[in-house]
């Protein structure tokens, strides 16, 4: 029976890793992902993981291994944060067109300039329209069992798809936390061998990434949607299994004491364990107020979220991640989209906050909860707000 | 002349449906380029006067695109599946046998 033990949540992402069976890892460090491939890489170095740890030269170079060993066969698994996802941008397309369903761990981490080494998720709203699976989770369990999980879902052959696990650079990376390591064998059970249709071998070739005329480009684009789309469908069902197996169950859109809540918070990653604590409070004094927390970023869960809300009248939407001259942060945007053609949904409110590691308290969601109302209720002259900004 | 070997059991790739193509855009027959119409980008054709070929080759060798092959008489030709029409052939030939004519649309 696997035993709950402390561990530094980095670690324990690399263990997941191993736990997987991985082959490959290529990687390239940066804070503050880095504990997690120097956990890999003494792993392979120390014989207890069997597989290729390929050092590189930055992370394009990363991820362009990762495709060459995915493409072969091989289970891969690399990690990354912040300039280091960007400078992978280009490839991630590639990987995602190619079907191949390579698993990335991001210590999500805020965005140069000026140099900030903390968290925010604007690594992580940069790279939305890549076609990749993207879940965030909020703690060390939910990071190691959705590793794990991202390798059956990714591999699947109704998905063939590589798969971002969003967990929050510092507060999740380096905290210790108590953390249940699943055992080898209940692992080997849940993943089967990655068997993909068509790998690289000689003995019977096939051309990778050739290039597509204007006749089909459109189609095999739109094939790549449907099949983001239908992923949707091998997630919830891979959670279920992950659930009935380990007895922990995740969703593409969670709710946390929203039943009868006139006011719903909104909140992606780690955040949402200090929002829950906050909700906590303003139910035990009597405010309508509950958490709905985005696990599914891409594909967008619009169905769940629309049903997680519509009885709601206010909607608060807490964004780690600004648009520059647009509309917000990505996940409002993205929200009020989903709710546009309902004929009843609840006033949406959007701050954009926890920027570049700035803290969110207790108190702090408390206060976004009374100016949300009261800007539900008066309007805005903005199309978003900034919260906690020094004027 | 040597004729481009289209193979008709698969749809051309401008008729297929976005169900039909093969998981990543992989090609999973080796040399299927050959079934790839390059002609169509053509403006301008080449056309042999055989009365004037001495067949020394040179077209054949010079041809960006591999298309020039041997007729069963001997003289040379290029294969207007493939040809771009890019005149190389006509500026190379030493007989001035080759012309360029526009395509006529």
């Amino acid at each position: 029976m696997a035993k709950r033990v402390g561990l530094e949540v980095s670690v324990a992402v690399g263990d997941a890793a191993k736990l997987a069976n991985v082959d490959v890892v290529a990687a390239y460090p940066i804070t503050p992902q880095t504990h997690i491939v120097e956990h890999l890489a003494e792993l392979v170095a120390n014989g207890e993981l069997r597989a290729a740890y390929i050092p590189v030269e930055s992370e394009h170079s990363a991820m362009s291994a990762c495709l060459g060993a995915s493409a072969v066969g091989a289970r891969t698994f690399t990690a990354t944060a912040s300039q280091g996802l960007e400078l992978m941008h280009e490839v991630l397309y590639v990987a995602s067109s190619l079907r191949l369903p390579i698993v990335m761990a991001v210590a999500n981490r805020a965005l140069s300039a000026p140099i900030s080494i903390w968290c925010d998720h604007s690594d992580a709203m940069a790279v939305r329209d890549t076609g990749w699976i993207q879940i965030f989770v909020e703690n060390g369990q939910e990071a190691v069992d959705n590793v794990i999980c991202a390798f059956r879902i990714g591999e699947d052959r109704r998905v063939l798809l590589p798969v971002m696990i969003h967990l929050d650079g510092f507060s999740l990376s380096h905290m210790i936390e108590p953390i249940i390591l699943p055992e080898q064998s209940e692992v080997d059970r849940f993943l089967p061998p990655y068997n993909p249709p068509l790998p690289l071998d000689p003995e019977k070739p096939v051309t990778v990434g050739a290039f597509a005329p204007p006749f089909i480009y459109t189609e095999v684009k739109w094939a790549q949607e449907m099949n983001l789309e239908a992923a949707k469908e091998v997630i919830s069902e891979c959670w279920q299994e992950f659930g009935k197996t380990f007895g922990r169950y995740y969703s593409p859109v969670e709710s946390y004491r929203t039943e009868g809540a006139k006011v719903l918070l909104m909140t992606m990653g780690s955040l949402s364990e200090t929002a829950m604590v906050a909700v906590d409070k303003m139910r035990s004094e009597g405010k309508e107020v509950g958490l709905i927390k985005l696990r599914l970023w891409r594909p967008f869960p619009f169905a769940e979220l629309r049903q997680a809300v519509k009885d709601a009248e206010v909607l608060i939407v807490l964004d780690r991640a600004l648009s520059f001259g647009g509309p917000g942060g990505p996940v409002c945007s993205e929200v009020k989209a989903a709710l546009y053609r309902e004929a009843k949904r609840p006033a949406v409110v959007g701050f954009v906050g926890g920027l570049g590691g700035r803290d969110i308290s207790m108190a702090d969601f408390e206060e976004m909860v009374s100016q949300g109302i009261k800007i539900a209720q008066t309007g805005s002259e903005r199309e978003f707000e900034i919260f906690g900004v020094r004027e | 002349m040597a004729k481009a070997k289209v193979k008709t059991k698969a749809k051309a790739e401008g008729e297929l449906s976005w169900k039909e193509i093969e998981i990543g855009c992989f090609i999973t027959e080796p040399g299927n380029a050959t079934e790839f119409r390059t002609g169509d980008w053509r403006s301008r054709k080449p056309v042999v006067d055989f009365s004037k070929c001495n067949k020394c080759t040179l077209c054949y060798y010079y041809c960006p695109e591999g298309c020039v092959a041997k007729t069963p008489e001997g003289y040379f030709e290029a294969d207007l599946f493939y040809c771009k029409g890019c005149g190389i052939c006509a500026e190379e030939c030493p007989k001035d046998a080759i012309t360029m004519v526009e395509e006529e649309k």
